[in-house]
């Protein structure tokens, strides 16, 4: 199988909606960093159990509720293996990256206070800064904000100048989503270590372009969302580990979350449970355990490569466009290109390209200190995910050259 | 639909060349307007006599709609009262949004420009983003001279 060349047009087989026309044109979906679609297998998984097996989960004594909760924990360990956590006890779902952020924030987050700091970077979403921002209103500790050079790479002696005995929490992007830079986890997580601080990675933009080995990562949080990973929206994932986990106070109540309930004392569930308040996404995590089966059987690896080479042949294109800037242009970056074209607002250029077929995003891609950063109020934004392939390139490079002509 | 309906050369040289670029100082009322979702900027500065609005000027950073759109506007708004404004800015908000209506309006001279925004919902916002600003800043001159903000989110 690895010895194989990556088909890519068997790739797009898979996924019904590339067969979509945008305006009588070949749909060039670009914007897989927003979203990515969904391949046949998870559309039939999701399909299959609510037509076969749905009922709630951990309730009924009866055979469906019985098959609906082994569905169900079947992709909790189906999550655990892809991401070689250590034990399903350390796999929470929640409804995307945004929530189990905030799930830290709000629960782990309790125990900080004046004096303590938390470590971000010049390059996260913003749903990796408004949640510790808030935790700093409420707890009175301090956030701290590590710089990016031009180039859109963290200044890595910068951030570990600002590392301290006071540092309670480095929370970080593994692939920057505006930027396409992929974060030196390694280095920021030991250094995070040697004064005792815990780590939260963002793997949002990263888990399904690269193989994500958390034991050789040993970060002590990690979240995700199925809807970027070819699995359905409305679910997400956060690893936390175990003995980080014990200690930390439910944060939402309610059913399935508790193991008794009196109005003098209530008790709360086992891990993961007690962080699982009211029924979840059921079909969700049906449909993200498919996509993570489909990604294992076109192999992570090849799947990067791919990518990685199609992130080659577009960078050089864009180059070649008078007027074009590429922003963020680190030495490791993933599938994501940020551009501005020089008179072109990005909001013209994204209708001028949908005319064409092409869909990008533009705008500040929720990292507006990004854009501050680099002095652009918005950028276009090509994104790859394993369906991309060469002609979307071209017909992007073709769409450019539109935009240059509508406006001279 | 065709993209030349929506760029179309009065636009273009609007936004290339935008009448009554820059900012009234003194003014008699201001307000600044942004559009969150696609990081469109502006500044609306106003002179206001015998209440009717004897200059006008915008800056901002924002799109070629969202910038054209001002340019149109200032230029179509000096001499006229609060009341009458708001007439207008009904007048460009129908345009900019219903559908059904095949005839152009006539009676809007330059603004009809831009009746192609109504086939790009996602781009009304920002041809509607200076509309807005300029209520708001109307809306502060009534109550009390000073600067206002607008979001359209």
């Amino acid at each position: 199988m690895s010895g194989a060349p990556y088909d890519v047009a068997r790739v797009r087989a898979d996924f019904p909606i590339l067969a979509t026309q945008v305006r009588g044109k070949r749909l060039a979906f670009l914007d897989t960093a927003a979203s990515s679609q969904r391949p046949l297998a998870v559309l039939e998984a999701v399909d299959h159990y609510e037509r076969t097996s749905h009922a709630n989960v951990h309730r009924g004594v009866y055979q469906l509720s019985q098959k609906a909760t082994d569905a169900f924990e079947g992709a909790r360990e189906r999550v655990r293996r892809f991401l070689n956590a250590s034990s399903t006890r350390e796999i929470i779902f929640t409804r995307g990256t945004t929530e189990s952020i905030n799930l830290v924030a709000q629960s782990w987050g309790r125990r900080l206070g004046p004096g303590d700091e938390i470590l971000i970077t010049w390059m996260e979403h913003h749903a990796n800064i408004v949640p510790w921002q808030m935790l700093c209103e409420r707890s009175g500790a301090t956030l701290k904000v590590a710089p990016i050079t031009l180039r859109g790479e963290l200044d890595l002696e910068a951030f570990e100048a600002l590392i301290s005995p006071r540092t309670k929490l480095v929370a970080c992007t593994q692939i920057a989503n505006a930027l396409g830079t992929v974060l030196p986890l390694e280095r920021m997580i030991a250094a995070a270590k040697r004064v005792g601080a815990l780590t939260l990675v963002d793997g949002a933009q990263a888990v399904s372009h690269q193989r994500v080995d958390l034991r050789a990562l040993d970060c002590d949080f990690y979240a995700f969302s199925s809807h970027k990973l070819y699995g359905p929206t409305g679910l997400g994932v956060l690893y936390a580990r175990e003995s980080v986990l014990r200690e930390m106070p439910p944060w939402q109540g309610g059913g399935d979350m508790i193991l008794t309930v009196s109005f003098t004392r209530t008790t709360y569930a086992e891990l993961p449970y007690r962080f699982e308040a009211g029924t979840p996404h059921i079909a969700g995590a049906v449909g993200l355990a498919a996509a993570m089966d489909y990604l294992d059987g076109l192999g992570l690896e090849r799947v990067q490569q791919h990518e990685q080479a199609l992130l080659a042949r577009a960078t050089r294109a864009l180059r070649a466009i008078p007027g074009l800037r590429i922003i963020g242009e680190a030495a490791h970056k993933a599938g994501v290109i940020s551009f501005v074209l020089e008179n072109v607002h990005p909001h013209d250029l994204g209708t001028i390209l949908d005319d064409e077929g092409v869909a990008i995003r533009t705008g500040h891609h929720c990292a507006m200190p990004v854009m501050e950063f680099f002095d652009v109020p918005a950028t276009a934004r090509a994104s790859f995910g394993c369906y991309s392939d060469d002609a979307d390139v071209d017909q992007l490079v073709a769409a450019l050259g539109r935009a240059r002509e509508v406006f001279g | 639909m065709d993209l030349k309906d929506l760029y179309r050369d009065v636009i273009l040289d609007h936004n290339k060349q935008p009448r009554n670029f820059g900012r009234l100082d003194p003014c008699d009322t201001s307000a600044d307007g942004n559009n969150p979702l696609c990081g469109d900027r502006l500044t609306v500065t106003l002179r206001i006599a015998g209440g009717r609005v004897s200059d006008i000027r915008f800056e901002g950073k924002g799109c070629a709609i969202s910038t054209a759109s001002a340019s149109l506007m200032t230029e179509a708004v000096k001499g006229l009262d609060a009341a009458q404004i708001h007439a207008l800015h009904a007048r460009v908000h129908g345009m900019l949004t219903e559908h059904g209506d095949a005839l152009p309006p006539t009676d809007l001279g330059k603004l009809a420009a831009l009746a192609g925004v109504r086939e790009y919902p996602a781009r009304v916002k920002c041809a509607s983003l200076c509309w807005h600003t300029l209520d708001a800043a109307l809306a502060h001159a009534a109550d009390a001279p000073g600067a206002a903000t607008v979001s359209t989110e």
